[in-house]
């Protein structure tokens, strides 16, 4: 790629500094980069050092060594102004601003441009209805932000990291403790502002099926290892996947990209219908059984329709079920 | 903004101008509204005692009250967006207790009374302001410490808490070893008075108030930003660490200079700010700044003609009044905190 790297770093060690000067490192020999108009999601079980490696890009505390550049320039060139003029940040931390609403909040994007007394002018108040108008909140502009449900709040805080116009957005968990509707909508809005905006984005998050879905980019992170960097479906396709998720009794399924809990070994045939073969697959694996191409040696099942299952066994004795309880009862038998 | 907040300054403003006209007015001895009047407009009537009432005692003690409110309740509200935590306060956190400590090593270890202090060289007032102040500064730095510790807020209000136990019992130990009279002028200070300043004092000590005041209004940004948090705030390039001494050095001065002439007054610094964002349903401090400032005068204002026992010519102590104003706002907070947005 010839474009600037948005955010590069060189040999990045990232930790803590211990009483007595003594480096605490958590990860070391970082070598990253991100680009504008990708959404990258930095993936790993707790303690990996995920958000010690957020908050290091953040600048909330110092590289233990190494070197980051953001948008071609060192760190060190930036001042607080200008850092707060280039990237924006989304945390999980507490706030104690339910009591100014919605534009209010938005409204302090612009503090890094506004004078001494953050009074806004005309173009800063068409930049917050932009912002507000980008993340689709503009009809709760005058609620309080308690007001707000998770989800809105999220939005709420993308549109102030917006509304402080920085070609770069961090995000700590931006999805958790969001329903499901929600988080699909927060990644969807993240992956629009990187597309529409050219923004760079880049959010931890622990959230498997939707970094696959969504991330233009994983990062998986795990201590003591090289992070593994690259597009969802090469990292599973490699097997890289696999080696940083699985654990004892936990498998990463390449073929579903999703973890199951320990590897079904009993084959069941399934065929038929696509949605039907799929959930009863699903059911299958609950239950110990692996769902595999259709073969004399097991039980079979054709899924006609998901009220119509037929189940053949080795022996050639056939049963047809209703439905995939009546199913599972029937092959555990 | 919210628009119809903008209807609290001169309803508040009007507030402000009867309360201060009724303790000219209203006091231990009766005096009838156009005699105050006339003594105010500077015109001779025949009792030489009702124009120095007025104009030696009533009148400053009305500024004293004035600034004095403005200041704790500003105090209070600084502390609160700074530490995070509704119930912050001067007296919660043990910084009117720092400044106590600072007067009580003064009067009880050097002098006996504040008229005694003032014969002082350098100007006795002062030294007691700055006594003050450096007690309170010690004890403002003990809570950044703390502060940067103990990350949980209710545990840094039991430290605070606790802080001013011990202070007292530094107090108590100055109060042994002191005279009988030393003791009562403390004592007698520690009751809380607006009648401490005198004319000459008010000067300097509407001064350092209306600076310190001053100081608060330059805050209004950044104190904006701590609502989102210190490292929220850091990223839109506020300077924390700078902001944090700056806040507390002007919560320093105001708590101080109050503390010094009035004694250590509860609960007006604790309750006001709460007032006045129930009113405002605000936290934003452009509006609640000022607003707060203005509450803080009247609540201060109130409670000095409250003092006055009607019917008698006896003064209640200022800090039994003060809590029968800011307790009943405290614990109304707590029961509706669900309610209240800006604790949400």
């Amino acid at each position: 790629m010839t474009q600037v790297a948005a955010i590069e770093t060189k040999d990045l060690s990232i930790g803590y500094v211990l009483k007595g000067g003594r480096h605490k490192v958590v990860h070391d020999a970082l070598n990253l980069q991100l680009y504008a108009g990708e959404v990258t999601c930095l993936l790993g079980l707790n303690g990996a050092g995920k958000s010690t490696l957020l908050r290091t890009l953040c600048g909330f505390q110092p590289p233990l060594s190494g070197a980051i550049r953001l948008m071609g320039d060192p760190l060190e060139a930036y001042s607080q102004h200008r850092f707060a003029l280039t990237v924006g940040v989304v945390l999980t931390e507490k706030t104690n601003a339910g009591g100014i609403t919605v534009y209010e909040l938005v409204s302090l994007g612009r503090h890094p441009y506004t004078g001494f007394f953050g009074q806004l002018k005309s173009s800063d108040k068409e930049i917050i209805m932009q912002s507000l108008e980008s993340v689709g909140i503009v009809h709760k502009a005058n609620n309080y932000v308690s007001e707000l449900s998770d989800g809105e709040r999220q939005k709420a805080m993308i549109a102030k990291a917006l509304a402080q116009q920085c070609p770069i957005i961090l995000l700590d968990e931006p999805t958790a403790f969001l329903d499901v509707t929600s988080r699909i909508e927060t990644m969807v809005l993240l992956h629009k502002l990187a597309a529409e905006q050219q923004k760079t984005v880049l959010l931890s998050t622990h959230d498997l099926d939707l970094a696959i879905q969504m991330g233009d980019c994983l990062w998986l992170q795990e201590k003591g290892r090289a992070m593994a960097c690259g597009t969802p479906e090469d990292l599973i396709m490699n097997g890289a996947f696999g080696t940083f998720f699985g654990k004892d009794g936990i498998v990463f399924d390449p073929s579903t990209g999703k973890l199951n809990v320990k590897a079904p070994v009993q084959p069941v045939g399934v065929e038929g219908d696509f949605q039907t073969s799929y959930w009863v697959g699903n059911a299958l694996i609950r239950n110990g059984y692996r769902p595999s191409p259709v073969s004399a040696d097991y039980i079979n099942i054709n899924c006609k329709s998901s009220q119509c299952l037929d189940i053949v066994w080795p022996d050639g004795t056939k049963k047809q079920v209703a439905s995939v309880a009546e199913l599972i009862d029937e092959i555990k038998k | 903004m919210n628009k119809q907040a903008l209807i609290y300054y001169p309803l508040l403003s009007f507030i402000l101008v009867v309360l201060f006209i009724g303790s000219l007015v209203y006091g231990a001895v009766s005096i009838p509204v156009d005699s105050v009047i006339n003594i105010l407009l500077g015109k001779d009537i025949d009792r030489i005692a009702w124009q120095n009432i007025v104009l030696q005692s009533r009148l400053p003690q009305a500024f004293t009250a004035l600034f004095a409110g403005s200041s704790l309740a500003i105090s209070g509200l600084l502390l609160q967006t700074l530490f995070r935590n509704p119930l912050a306060g001067p007296s919660i956190l043990g910084i009117s207790d720092g400044a106590n400590l600072g007067v009580a090593a003064l009067l009880l270890y050097f002098g006996g009374s504040l008229s005694q202090v003032v014969d002082w060289p350098i100007s006795g007032y002062l030294a007691l302001v700055l006594a003050a102040f450096l007690g309170a500064c010690i004890i403002l730095g003990i809570i950044i410490y703390f502060s940067a510790k103990v990350k949980n807020n209710v545990m840094l209000l039991i430290i605070g808490i606790m802080i001013g136990y011990l202070v007292s019992s530094f107090i108590s130990i100055l109060n042994y070893y002191s005279s009988a009279d030393r003791v009562h002028a403390f004592v007698m200070w520690g009751l809380g008075n607006f009648s401490g300043v005198s004319l000459e004092q008010l000067p300097f000590f509407a001064c350092c108030t209306f600076f310190g005041l001053l100081f608060a209004i330059l805050l209004i940004k950044p104190l904006n930003a701590l609502l989102l948090g210190e490292l929220y705030a850091a990223n839109l390039g506020i300077k924390i660490k700078r902001t944090r001494i700056l806040i507390l050095l002007c919560t320093g001065v105001l708590t101080a200079t109050t503390t010094a002439f009035c004694g250590p007054i509860s609960f007006i610094g604790l309750a006001v700010p709460h007032i006045a964002r129930l009113m405002l349903g605000s936290s934003n401090h452009k509006l609640l700044v000022p607003v707060t400032m203005l509450c803080g005068a009247c609540v201060a204002l109130l409670c000095n003609m409250l003092m006055v026992v009607p019917g008698s010519n006896n003064i209640l102590p200022l800090n039994a009044v003060t809590p029968m104003l800011g307790a009943p706002v405290i614990i109304y907070v707590i029961i509706n905190r669900k309610n209240i947005q800006y604790f949400n």
